[in-house]
């Protein structure tokens, strides 16, 4: 009480420390949230994928057991097998179809507004929904097979969502569908970013147009590049709600993805510790990802 | 569905997709312009065909959809399938219709938007013009929280919300969703706000103005088009949500997305598909209506949350 530095600021009117204070105390709520319901969590899903929770968690260890079993599960080989395929073929369809579009719609079009709004009302539309009118139009009883057929194609054959090693393909359709838009809309922002000076001088120095492309515009995409790969890449680890409308996990598992793998064991086959260790490699794998992204894009702007 | 608007999607420039640009290459020279709109047509109508099937299939005998006519208009046009699907269609093991669940998610969408989105207006202010140590590192905490595997606090969220007395309930779920809203409604607020003049600000401060009436008079006029971006977003994200209603609720708390899906996969005996269009349509139709209504907002909404300041 003796030292007068120290005493100041406690001499200051209440009001006044208030008003310093008063922008972090509007932040807390938000951080404290975030800091029990994300980063808490994740702590306990960690610890529980680490114990013997079968039903209800457990807070009795048992070290790695939990993902020496979960790499024996056939189903979980089926689900990252799933993942990998669909992952790839979602990322690179979604990617090409999505710079082929951009590249259609960047020549000038009439009425570029309006086929732009239906390439991208998909985007719009819950999982759920999409999955339900795939579903019925691959089906081969009423589906696109049976139209066919009526139409006098007697021999064609469409089941795959029926078909254990093709069903897989049909969730890339459904969910290139929904998604290809979107990748449409990240290109052609990028492609209207790149400067027409540069165009018009390589084009004066006689460029064809298909080179132009290559060697100017395209890698001028690399950021919208990089973004499309995060978000679908992060889309595709996380997809539940389509495979679950689309098949199922179905026919038998065989369109089973880890996020399905993860709800099953921990709900209704009551292996909670194995549930929360698929979860645990999910978050890696999103974490190996999008932490490197952000990092970079939040370190850019200083 | 959960997407991402990461990334700053315009990093070549500032390039907006919903402008068309003055100078560029043109494919012209080598394809001739009918083929081009040959190409975009095509493509029209393949992005267009899931939709007809619904509309289309919605609005017929079963009988037609069963003898093969899936591609044809109806023959008879009837709207019994959507009288069925809203009123009278078995969900699971009550025959309700799909309308309590429609309810269901109106009442849990409107304060779930409502508040991510103050929050976010706040947090924004206060990250973008109230610096302190450790506010990018906050952000960046934040921001990660958008993109877990919500497998991941599926758990643990499942118990708090037994402890917090609102399991299986609607409340339980506008709580779940404001949590893990706040993170985007924060981005599209914070990369908004930090294109706002600082130096107004500060004049403010000086001329006496508080915490509160800055951000009421100074901040909040102008923010218009970043909430109309944020309530679109968050309307569109928590409506078509399907897992935490999934793991969340209880049979007459369900969100209209698990409802759907009860309807179609669940249907013991004849499977009415024209009552699943009708359903779907159903589902889909709000945010749709919200998507061709301020579609321009919604393409901004997807594009803009760019990450970087």
């Amino acid at each position: 009480m003796t030292d007068i530095s120290r005493t100041e600021p406690a001499s200051r009117p209440f009001g006044d420390r208030f008003r310093d204070a008063l922008p972090k105390l509007v932040l807390s709520p938000s951080v404290a949230m975030v800091a029990i319901f994300v980063y808490g969590f994740i702590a306990f899903t960690l610890y529980l994928s680490f114990s013997d929770s079968r039903v209800l968690p457990s807070y009795n260890l048992v070290g790695w057991k939990n993902y020496e079993f979960l790499f024996r599960i056939r189903a979980w080989d089926t689900a990252v097998t799933n993942l990998v395929i669909f992952g790839t073929l979602y990322i690179a369809i979604c990617c090409a179809l999505g710079l082929l579009l951009a590249i259609l719609l960047d020549q000038k079009i009439r009425a570029e507004g309006f086929i732009r709004t239906v390439y991208l009302y998909p985007m719009a539309l819950s999982f759920i929904v999409t999955g339900v009118a795939w579903k019925w139009f691959l089906d081969p009883g009423i589906g696109l097979e049976a139209v066919m057929r009526g139409w006098g194609w007697e021999s064609f054959r469409f089941d795959w969502i029926k078909d254990s090693d093709m069903a897989i393909y049909t969730i890339v359709i459904a969910a290139v569908w929904q998604t290809s838009g979107f990748v449409m809309a990240m290109f052609l922002a990028g492609l209207r970013g790149i400067d027409g000076e540069i165009l018009k001088a390589a084009q004066i120095d006689g460029a064809s147009t298909f080179s132009l492309y290559r060697r100017i515009v395209i890698p001028q995409l690399r950021p919208a590049f990089m973004s499309a790969f995060v978000v679908l890449a992060h889309m595709a680890i996380k997809s539940y709600d389509l495979v679950v409308a689309l098949t199922g996990g179905g026919p038998g598992n065989a369109t089973e993805v880890p996020a399905t793998f993860m709800y099953s064991y921990t709900f209704t086959r009551n292996q909670m510790g194995i549930g929360a260790a698929s979860a645990v490699i999910m978050l890696m794998t999103i974490a190996a990802i999008i932490v490197p992204y952000l990092w970079s894009e939040l370190r850019e702007k200083k | 569905m959960a997407t991402a608007p990461t990334s700053r999607f315009i990093t070549a420039g500032t390039g907006d997709p919903t402008q068309p640009r003055a100078k560029g290459p043109r494919l012209s020279a080598h394809l001739p312009r009918v083929i081009l709109y040959a190409l975009l047509t095509l493509f029209c109508i393949y992005y267009l065909l899931p939709l007809y099937v619904m509309v289309a299939n919605s609005l017929k005998p079963l009988s037609e959809i069963t003898a093969g006519g899936m591609m044809a208009l109806p023959d008879a046009w009837t709207l019994a399938p959507w009288q069925s699907a809203w009123s009278t269609a078995q969900i699971g093991v009550e025959a309700t219709g799909l309308r309590p669940y429609f309810i269901n998610s109106l009442v849990m969408v409107i304060p779930a938007v409502a508040i991510s989105t103050i929050l976010g207006a706040l947090n924004g202010y206060v990250l973008t013009k109230w610096h302190f140590r450790g506010a990018t590192l906050i952000f960046g905490l934040l921001l990660f929280g958008c993109f877990i595997p919500f497998q991941m606090v599926l758990i643990p969220m499942a118990r708090m919300l037994g402890l917090m007395g609102l399991s299986g309930t609607v409340p339980g779920l506008i709580f779940v969703h404001l949590v893990y809203g706040i993170g985007f409604s924060t981005l599209y607020f914070r990369n908004y706000y930090a294109a706002f003049p600082t130096e107004l600000v500060r004049a403010a401060q000086i001329d006496g103005a508080g915490f509160f009436r800055i951000f009421w008079r100074i901040l909040l006029p102008s923010s218009g088009p970043i909430a109309v971006v944020c309530i679109i977003w968050q309307f569109t994200n928590i409506w078509n949500d399907f897992l935490f209603g999934a793991s969340f609720a209880d049979f007459d708390s369900q969100p209209m997305t698990v409802a759907l899906n009860n309807l179609v996969n669940s249907s013991t005996g004849v499977k009415e598909y024209n009552v699943h269009f009708a359903g779907a349509l159903m589902a889909a139709a709000p945010t749709l209506l919200v998507y061709i209504v301020a579609g321009r907002f919604f393409v901004r909404g997807l594009m803009a949350g760019s990450v970087k300041g």
